[in-house]
């Protein structure tokens, strides 16, 4: 595509020198996207807005924040009492975690249904991954910081798992504490480490949207752009439907922010931390739920190996896969629009990712839904197995196995063919 | 628009799953608190001034016996309707620990309204041998760190049994509380008809005192309860005004548009 003729003289001068105006008009504004996109495709730039949000939310809550034992729990609440506007800053950074969550799983869950980590974009959804990743460190690491009880006792129980690797587990885990024990020196590095790994995600994120650019968004239909007609700008048309969008949205997140800003926490995270007092149940905040209940659900041997051990390499299995159904996925066609077989598995699979949430909240004693008999350590154990057989078994038998239906021949076809239809 | 309004229900709706799964976690045998009736209940819902002040004075009268509040300073207390004048005299009430002098020593003098409510026990090792071994909690975010808030802390100071029921090994020094966790308490019952002297008519009851308490101490966990209502209103009914008008304006773009 050739670079714009710019007529400002400064502008130009500029973009002579550093293409950045180029660039941001090349990606920000001429970007072709498929026309068809649905209110699915909002989720990407809502993370974007989220992740934005966060950082600036956080970097002034630091300026009141201290990373001390014996006064952070205190300074937290200085920002919520004394600090202008502190409470405001606290509850938008502390909801805006769960927000961050929700958008990007909605966003993973529309890439799975769609089949957007197929070829050509398998960089793409790795890189996906890989801010999953960072995300979830950067979560956990944050809520150890006002150091209540849950955030010591979070603290605590997540490192240890690292105990569970042979050899290396104990020396490992000391090393990460930076003592024989979550203290000082744990609070410290983890809001040193707070502090850059939202940086990390900026820089993924950037990656993310380059490979974007690079291979195209998907859409609802799952075929690519092939004639011009397909596509439109970016600018006007998703400029705006993203700030629609992101209106709605900002609705749903002040609703929490203003109206139940503690509804997503654990109460037990203003009691200050106390390594002498243990809660009687420690559970993490909501977006870990399916992956402690697939923690937890691990609480048998295989061949010699400690269930404690299979337990935390099941839990990062079920990240750790999303890499390769790229190649697990054999279907030919992307979107599951055009799979009526597999369709019914993606939901069941939100289904099972939903009942390990509810798992992960529960004890392990507990019976599932009030249902007698039906102990929640075995309903995990189940969704667990099925969480894998779904990736491992269903994703490549119904590919091979499915009559899929018709593709459209093009984007617009589709368009034009279903408003017929309407 | 239609898919998005489900995409956001279906959003809302895990969140409230996972979340209200996770409340219920925390619960062990003791049944749930009802659920009462608070006056900052609901979209609109404020403080009511006189039950803080009441609650205000079961704590200082009551509460602050054996319980710290140390997030709290005299000068807060305007939140709750005192005065200037009113916090200075409150404040001169307490003696508070200050110094070193230029001689080195710690001394006493009045509270001023900067100074935060101190603590009736030096330490928590004093607090536990004055209390049979159980520290009192501080209360200024009792209402924030327990399930039920409100409801938890009214329900806990009703709900004493003068004798355990049949069966039930109650440990010596203890006393039985239908919504305390394992329904041994250390607290003897605190709070009783009479317990303090209303000057404003209000029945003087054990429940009422309860009530007032619990309202007070929400205030204590939550001061910022009503500006942050007033301005939610403010923000919520300005976005949904700009996305109405971003949706019309969506509209607009996207009409010669075969999508």
């Amino acid at each position: 595509m050739s670079a714009p003729q710019w007529n400002n003289k400064v502008v130009k001068w500029v973009d002579d020198r550093l293409p950045v105006i180029s660039m941001l008009h090349h990606s920000a504004y001429e970007y072709p996207t498929p026309k068809n996109l649905s209110y699915m495709w909002n989720f990407g730039s809502l993370a974007g807005f989220v992740l934005v949000t966060m950082i600036l939310s956080g970097i002034f809550l630091v300026m009141n924040y201290t990373p001390h034992t014996s006064m952070a729990f205190e300074s937290v609440e200085r920002i919520m009492r004394d600090v202008n506007y502190g409470w405001l800053i606290r509850y938008i950074h502390m909801n805006g975690a769960s927000m961050f969550f929700i958008v990007v799983f909605i966003h993973i869950f529309r890439g799975l249904y769609y089949g957007s980590y197929k070829a050509p974009r398998e960089m793409l959804w790795w890189i996906g991954i890989l801010i999953l990743l960072a995300m979830m460190a950067t979560a956990f690491m944050g809520y150890v910081l006002p150091w209540g009880q849950m955030s010591f006792w979070g603290a605590t129980v997540i490192t240890n798992l690292f105990s569970a690797f042979p050899i290396i587990g104990d020396p490992l885990v000391t090393w990460l504490w930076g003592g024989f024990s979550v203290d000082n020196p744990t609070l410290n590095r983890f809001f040193s480490l707070h502090y850059l790994m939202p940086f990390v995600i900026l820089g993924l994120v950037v990656l993310h949207v380059w490979a974007l650019h690079s291979v195209r968004s998907n859409n609802p239909t799952g075929v690519e752009i092939k004639t011009p007609k397909d596509s439109i700008p970016f600018h006007p048309y998703y400029t705006i439907k993203d700030l629609y969008g992101l209106g709605v949205f900002l609705i749903f997140f002040s609703a929490f922010v203003f109206f139940a800003p503690d509804y997503l926490g654990h109460p037990d995270n203003y009691i200050p931390a106390n390594p002498l007092v243990t809660p009687p149940h420690i559970v993490p905040e909501w977006y870990f739920l399916p992956f402690y209940a697939i923690l937890r659900s691990i609480d048998f041997t295989i061949f010699g190996i400690p269930a404690k051990l299979l337990g935390v390499l099941a839990m990062f299995a079920s990240i750790v896969i999303l890499f390769v159904i790229p190649w697990l996925d054999t279907s030919k066609v992307r979107s599951s629009k055009f799979r009526p077989v597999y369709k019914w598995f993606f939901w069941l699979f939100v289904i099972d990712t939903f009942i390990l949430g509810y798992c992960g909240a529960k004890a392990p004693d507990d019976y599932f839904l009030g249902i007698p008999g039906l102990k929640v350590i075995v309903m995990g154990q189940l969704s667990t197995l099925y969480y894998f057989v779904h990736f491992l078994v269903v994703m490549p038998l119904v590919g091979k196995l499915e009559r899929t239906k018709p593709l459209p021949a093009s984007i617009s076809e589709s368009v034009l063919k279903e408003g017929a239809n309407a | 628009m239609r898919k998005f309004a489900l995409t956001a229900i279906a959003a809302a709706f895990a969140v409230t799953a996972f979340t209200g799964g996770a409340a219920k976690a925390a619960g062990g045998d003791q049944p749930a608190p009802a659920a009462q009736d608070w006056s900052w209940q609901g979209l609109f819902g404020t403080y009511d001034r006189a039950q803080l002040q009441r609650g205000f004075q079961v704590f200082k009268n009551v509460c602050a016996g054996c319980h710290s509040l140390r997030f709290i300073a005299f000068r807060n207390l305007e939140g709750i309707g005192f005065n200037e004048d009113q916090i200075k005299a409150i404040a001169a009430e307490y003696d508070i620990v200050d110094g070193p002098n230029d001689d080195g020593d710690m001394f006493d003098r009045p509270g001023i309204p900067a100074d935060y409510f101190p603590s009736p026990f030096p330490n928590e090792k004093a607090a536990a041998a004055s209390n049979g071994g159980a520290i009192p909690p501080d209360l200024s975010l009792m209402n924030k760190a327990r399930v039920g808030g409100p409801d938890y802390v009214f329900g806990l100071l009703t709900g004493y049994e003068e004798e355990a029921p049949e069966g039930f090994d109650l440990a010596d020094g203890k006393y039985y509380n239908h919504y305390f966790p394992g329904h041994q308490i250390s607290m003897a019952p605190p709070l009783y008809d009479e317990a303090v002297e209303y000057t404003d008519g209000t029945p003087m009851t054990l429940e009422q005192h309860a009530r007032d308490i619990a309202a007070f101490l929400n205030w204590t966990a939550q001061p910022e309860l009503e500006a942050r209502k007033a301005l939610g209103m403010k923000v919520i009914l300005f976005l949904i005004v700009l996305t109405a008008m971003l949706y019309a304006v969506k509209r607009k773009i996207w009409r010669d548009v075969e999508h």
